[in-house]
């Protein structure tokens, strides 16, 4: 299980792993986009940092659908969208919920995912933050299937996920403005990727803490 | 970095404030969430014109707000698209009771949040429909790319079809024109330099002494290649035996449908230019480059568009389309019919643009 208390540490870990990595994430995107995404993410999540002492008393699902409102209207660009229907459709996943099973986080995973999908229009493979979300749900998955608990799951999900932000370097971009250099984009780790990797990773840090103080 | 800038995280703002101040009687700007407006919004009646996107691109969209253009503008951060709040707050505010259109640049950011506006805006009953402008030729393959850029083609369109509104055309008509406009309109740009985003502090590229980057995009970003730098009648022909050539481009665009309140997929589709053709040619400056050099390149342009047998009938020079302090240039070719002529000869009073009043 993860309680409520867990999810809030998680997103506060994340904020703070952003703020940490803002400069990063932004030589990342000048790489290949337009070095904004560290700037933005930082903007969105510094704003949700503040909010999430005012959360405590809400179910998990509120807690996301106020990051969501709340990354939707402060991040802007390609993020503001894509974050924020993740966690609008995680929102709508665990609806009513005081704490995630294995089952939980699968669903919540898999409707973030297929928001993303739909809302970006890219695909597996295209050089975004789907090839770290997409192969850390399919492990997700399967470890749970494999009767795994949560940390040992989100720890294989989070190992996909970091070979999923690694493979996006080769590749060639299809989608957003990395798009535009074309076969120039190859060798560049995406940032969007990046970011998503550090969401997952937070929460396993989270979820491994309370397993067994490994952070 | 040396900018006139106070902190960077108030650069938009204080920006904006500035440009009020400046133009009180044409504009007025609200904060929370951004947006720009035209003073005496809203025009009962009439189509209500909104553009947006990132900052940075100065006069675009914000100085092209005021009579004859566009009712409301949303700025994003620098290079960053505004967010579907800032647009469902100007919709409001705007809205005459005729609908609302929608310019969208091709940039997957702007897409989606103004994406996201169009289905807040219909849920509370008003009526909005949007076009996207794609015109930028560096981008050639659409099957694997976001699609073309949108580029210069945007003031084009905002001017004209802000025109319409003015003069009382409908929603949907107000729709096809722009389409009309995008699908006749195209553009490239080369950057002789980098721009520098205030909030990163140094330029988002380098290019050597000796390199130009052929095809940007207006953040700089490369659509062809990196090349020696060459003369100024060298890089115009480039850029527009690049236009001219461009074959006919088909693309889907995916459409609000008010009926289904949904989305669609539209195919849009360009045809090349033709000797014979009547053209609007506009010269843009990125930003760093002056007026002195965009003449240089429109002398040449013109040169060249004699000897392939089109005819520039319109023309517009100058910083319209910028990338904060980029320096280069971008040509846009738009082929007018007489009634794009009739619409773009027509009065406009906004703070960056005015003729006829």
């Amino acid at each position: 299980m993860i309680s409520q208390a867990q999810i809030l540490q998680w997103l506060q870990l994340f904020a703070s792993k952003i703020a940490e990595n803002k400069d990063y994430l932004t030589e990342l995107d000048a790489a290949i986009g337009d070095a904004d995404h560290g700037i933005n993410m930082d903007r969105g999540w510094k704003k949700v940092s503040t909010q999430l002492p005012t959360l405590v008393d809400k179910d998990i699902s509120g807690i996301f659908k106020t990051v969501s409102m709340t990354l939707i209207s402060s991040i802007g660009g390609a993020s503001g969208p894509l974050y924020g229907t993740w966690f609008l459709r995680a929102s709508t996943a665990v609806a009513g919920k005081q704490e995630l099973t294995e089952q939980d986080i699968l669903g919540l995973f898999q409707a973030g995912l297929e928001g993303v999908l739909q809302r970006g229009k890219a695909q597996l493979g295209d050089k975004t933050m789907i090839d770290v979300l997409s192969p850390a749900l399919e492990k997700f998955g399967k470890a749970v299937d494999e009767g795994k608990n949560i940390p040992e799951a989100l720890q294989q999900a989070v190992a996909a996920a970091e070979q999923g932000m690694k493979e996006t370097a080769p590749m060639l971009a299809k989608k957003g403005r990395a798009s535009y250099l074309g076969e120039r984009s190859i060798g560049h780790q995406d940032p969007g990727a990046t970011s998503a990797y550090l969401m997952l990773q937070s929460l396993l840090a989270v979820v491994e803490d309370e397993a067994g103080g490994k952070v | 970095m040396k900018k006139l800038i106070n902190k960077p995280e108030d650069f938009v703002r204080e920006s904006l404030a500035g440009m009020a101040a400046a133009h009180a009687d044409l504009i007025k700007v609200e904060y929370e969430p951004t947006f720009v407006y035209r003073a005496d919004a809203p025009v009962q009646g009439k189509v209500a014109i909104i553009s947006g996107g990132g900052s940075g691109h100065e006069p675009m969209h914000a100085g092209f707000v005021g009579l004859g253009m566009l009712d409301a503008a949303c700025p994003g951060e620098v290079f960053t698209s505004p967010t579907p709040d800032q647009m469902l707050a100007a919709t409001q505010k705007v809205d005459g009771g005729a609908g609302v259109l929608y310019i969208v640049k091709n940039y997957s950011g702007d897409v989606m949040n103004f994406e996201m506006a169009t289905e807040l805006a219909c849920s509370e009953g008003i009526r909005v429909l949007s076009i996207l402008i794609d015109d930028d030729v560096a981008v050639k393959d659409s099957l694997y790319t976001q699609g073309r850029r949108g580029v210069g083609t945007t003031v084009l369109a905002e001017k004209i079809c802000g025109a319409a509104a003015q003069q009382g055309y409908n929603l949907s008509q107000i729709a096809d024109l722009g389409r009309r406009v995008t699908t006749n309109g195209r553009s490239m740009g080369i950057a002789l330099t980098s721009c520098t985003v205030p909030a990163k502090g140094s330029p988002t590229f380098a290019l050597g002494d000796r390199e130009i980057e052929i095809g940007i995009g207006i953040h700089g970003e490369p659509g062809r290649e990196r090349i020696d730098v060459k003369s100024a009648d060298e890089i115009t022909e480039i850029l527009t035996q690049s236009i001219i050539e461009d074959a006919g481009y088909s693309r889907t665009v995916r459409e609000w449908n008010e009926n289904q309140g949904d989305w669609v997929d539209v195919e849009l589709i360009n045809q090349p230019f033709q000797s014979g053709d009547r053209l609007l040619a506009f010269v843009n400056s990125m930003g760093g480059t002056p007026l002195s050099e965009l003449y240089l390149v429109y002398r040449q342009l013109v040169a060249i568009c004699e000897r392939q047998g089109l005819q520039i009938v319109r023309n517009l020079i100058g910083p319209y389309i910028t990338s904060l302090d980029m320096q280069g240039c971008s040509i846009t070719l738009l082929k007018l019919d007489d009634e794009m002529i009739r619409l773009w000869d027509a009065p406009v009073k906004t703070p960056s643009w005015r003729w006829g009043i």
